[in-house]
């Protein structure tokens, strides 16, 4: 149980230091900091459930139609998927060096962290759109274009024998593995141009010295955030880019 | 009768200058404001908006439905009118109705605290109902939609052409709005309690409001995402509800009810917490089985997540779950039956008086347990088969939702009407319109019970004629019924100025939001209080107003 709200007693309250950002609700700085990150991680459990309608839809279609996976999954560049899942752990690792530096008042560290992390951030859209482009172009995008013939009759790649076709009935449920694949990698974007465009505002302050006060816990659940969106998309990619690799 | 009123005395009372109404002044400082009480007015007023539009186009489906032909409006009209009246009472008005205005205004007050932990988002969540509220207006306006409240696939992505994008994208947003008040409120129950105030020492009210959000929180955003996919099918044309694709809309359906059956206990919940307050303070009693009833609550936030098949036993799901859904919704029941029985025994030997919130209380617990009770019929899968999508089903959930949750908002508003304003509503006027409430709705949705067991359809708008009967007593029922809702809102708006001052506990009510001024300050405690008292203790009530009498002398 709970009980830190008890035990703050309010007769202790003219001997606290009022520090200017502790909001007048709060007794004291300790109860407001609490407060903001039981409400971060609360939030990001309303972010678990929202991707948990997507994740329960990939286990259902991918035991319904695990050939039309598999294949779909197969025309995924695993070198460019790497390379995301790179950038993007990276991308967390500089966000916890800002963390850090905004937590032992580094003013020009966090806001190297906080461009690296912006720059990072960047680097997986970029790489994120080529990898779209290229469905564009072989037509898997779902909708009016798609064509799934191309997994009836797969072309040999260089220096790999082709795959064996699948039948053509298998090979439409290919739409659905694109479907999850654009509205889950598609939410997991929408989610990191959101970060980026709260990092952007964060450069912008820190660049003022805005959190140079102590008055950090932005800088802290902002940091939350992105290890959050960091792991949407370690359960996306061995998901979607590593299904029956090994065949 | 008697009566546990006790207003100050007329010809020399005031309401204090300084209060919450009048710290600021000028339109921006309403717009702006962090104030849980001001964004709670915000929020009573624009619910009231769409509740009288919602009502509106009931209305306009009684009229309908008072011939057999199809005469007053097309039939696809029609359509839309019922799917406009489910959308905006569903998401605009039961979901936010009690947690956004008395909650909003109340949960600080109760747990001691100055504002909920996040006035900000508060105020955000203010916004984002009325982007809600606008879109879906602007939706209806330019065509409507017709998919039912329930915007089922494949009919919602493939098969109509009205507005669904445009009213999911509305319940999108209107759905962020509820996952940010139910966030607060969580948070602020967990961090922001004033020193003593234990668990178990927190009004039933605040108990309530807790397992609502948990509901809120959890299912919200799943139904947030299922719109999302519905949303890119229609536009862009994505496969997962479409079984052409190899898509399955029954997926649809677990999802779409995987948040709209806990939906349902989001709307009921919140109403149980106002009626617990109420009951106790009519029969100055304590709420009989404290712990029982704040435990049902969180039970039926808990069981309400593992039932919500039991809208979908016809639609082709395996007999097997069909079956542990029946099983694990009449559990639902139980801690449903724990609250009412609860009620009755706190009754039993109260000092039972009738005022206007006491009366809506009746009305709720009557309802309440008929619409509680017909749910076991629609539970069990071989009724559920004849009775389902009848008239049986629309007059189950009308009274849960309307017997219910709107008998425990008005009850809710009566009860708090002085804490808000400061001035009391007119008794007997009041009184009249609860009265006038009850007999009208049961004269409106009791007849559709007989309709559904007779076979009548729902969603049409033509009937066979020997049901005609049935339908003209639920039109003219539905008459009464808006009286009903007519007199409060005016003889409230009457009492804003003309009512009279109300004092702080006019009631003698135990809760900490009546031991502070009417209407309170802005930071609702000149001091924090130190809560040694349980909830509902009259016995404490009654030795602070010794302690104040001496005091006095």
């Amino acid at each position: 149980m709970d009980s830190h709200a008890i035990a703050l007693n309010h007769a202790e309250e003219p001997h606290h230091d009022h520090p200017a950002h502790l909001r007048h609700h709060f007794v004291s700085l300790e109860q407001q900091n609490e407060t903001v990150s039981f409400g971060m991680w609360l939030f990001l459990l309303t972010e678990v459930m929202f991707f948990g309608g997507m994740f329960t839809a990939y286990l259902i279609y991918r035991n319904w139609y695990y050939p039309a996976f598999v294949a779909g999954s197969h025309t995924l560049s695993i070198v460019l998927g790497t390379v995301n899942t790179g950038v993007l752990i990276t991308s967390s690792f500089t966000m916890a060096m800002g963390v850090w530096c905004a937590e032992t008042k580094r003013q020009k560290g966090l806001i190297v962290s906080l461009v690296l992390t912006l720059i990072l951030g960047f680097a997986f859209l970029g790489i994120k759109a080529v990898e779209y482009q290229e469905k564009f172009e072989l037509h898997h995008v779902p909708g009016a274009h798609f064509d799934a013939m191309s997994f009836v009759h797969p072309k040999a790649e260089a220096g790999q024998p082709a795959e064996p076709g699948l039948p053509l009935d298998m090979a439409r449920k290919t739409e659905v593995y694109f479907s999850l694949y654009f509205a889950m990698t598609g939410m997991h974007a929408l989610h990191m141009i959101i970060g980026m465009a709260l990092l952007s505002f964060m450069i912008v302050k820190a660049a003022r010295g805005g959190y140079s006060h102590g008055n950090i816990a932005f800088v802290e659940n902002f940091g939350l955030y992105w290890h959050f969106v960091d792991i949407v998309w370690i359960f996306l990619f061995p998901l979607l880019y590593l299904i029956s690799r090994h065949q | 009768m008697s009566t546990i009123l006790s207003l100050p005395d007329q010809s020399t009372a005031r309401i204090p200058k300084r209060n919450y109404l009048t710290n600021e002044n000028g339109i921006l400082s309403w717009l702006l404001t962090g104030d849980h009480k001001r964004i709670a007015i915000l929020y009573l007023i624009s619910i009231t908006f769409f509740f009288f539009i919602g009502g509106a186009l009931a209305g306009l489906i009684r009229l309908e439905l008072l011939t057999p032909q199809s005469d007053l409006m097309a039939t696809d009209t029609y359509n839309k009118v019922f799917s406009m009246h489910g959308i905006i009472m569903v998401f605009l008005f039961l979901v936010p109705s009690v947690p956004a205005t008395l909650g909003n205004f109340l949960i600080p007050i109760m747990v001691g605290a100055k504002d909920l932990a996040f006035p900000k988002i508060n105020l955000l969540s203010w916004y984002l109902y009325l982007a809600g509220g606008g879109l879906t207006l602007w939706a209806m306006i330019t065509g409507g939609v017709d998919t039912g409240w329930t915007f089922t696939t494949p009919l919602s992505t493939h098969y109509v052409n009205t507005n669904v994008v445009t009213t999911g994208l509305a319940i999108f947003i209107a759905g962020f709005s509820s996952i940010f008040t139910g966030l607060n409120f969580i948070v602020t129950i967990h961090r922001m309690r004033a020193p003593g105030m234990t668990w178990f020492k927190m009004p039933l009210f605040v108990w309530s409001h807790y397992a609502a959000s948990i509901l809120m929180v959890l299912g919200t955003p799943v139904l947030a995402i299922t719109l999302v996919l519905v949303v890119l099918e229609r536009t862009i044309g994505i496969g997962i509800f479409d079984p052409a694709k190899g898509g399955d809309p029954i997926l649809f359906q677990h999802l779409f009810w995987f948040y709209s059956h806990p939906a349902v206990y989001i709307m009921i919940l919140p109403g149980m917490g106002v009626i617990s307050e109420v009951i106790s303070t009519f029969a100055r009693k304590r709420v009989f089985g404290y712990s029982a009833v704040a435990f049902s609550s969180v039970a039926i936030a808990v069981f309400g997540f593992f039932v919500w098949e039991h809208h979908m036993f016809i639609m082709g799901v395996s007999n097997y779950s069909t079956l542990v859904f029946s099983l694990l919704t009449m559990l639902v029941a139980v801690p449903s039956a724990i609250k009412i029985f609860n009620w009755a025994f706190t009754l039993y030997k109260g000092s039972i008086t009738f005022e206007t919130p006491m009366l809506y209380a009746f009305g709720f617990m009557g309802l309440f347990t008929i619409g509680g009770l017909t749910g076991v019929f629609l539970g069990s899968s071989g009724t559920d088969i004849h009775l389902t999508e009848t008239y049986f089903i629309v007059a189950h959930f009308h009274f849960v939702m309307v017997g219910g949750m709107l008998m425990a908002f008005l009850s809710g508003i009566h009860f708090w009407w002085p804490k808000m304003t400061g001035r009391m509503y007119p008794e007997k006027v009041s009184q009249l319109a609860a009265v006038i409430t009850f007999i009208g709705f049961n004269f409106t949705f009791f007849p559709q019970f007989l309709l559904g067991m007779l076979g009548m359809p729902r969603r049409y708008a033509a009937y066979p004629p020997e049901f005609q009967v049935l339908n003209v007593f639920s039109t003219a029922g539905a008459s009464i019924l808006g009286v009903g809702y007519l007199l409060p809102m005016i003889y409230l708006v009457w009492s804003l100025k003309y009512g009279k001052i109300a004092g702080d506990n006019p009631w003698q009510a135990t809760g900490l939001e009546w031991q502070i001024q009417s209407p309170p300050l802005t930071q609702n405690f000149i001091e924090i209080p130190v809560v040694t008292q349980d909830a509902y203790d009259y016995e404490w009530l009654e030795r602070q107003k010794e302690h104040e009498v001496t005091q006095l002398g």
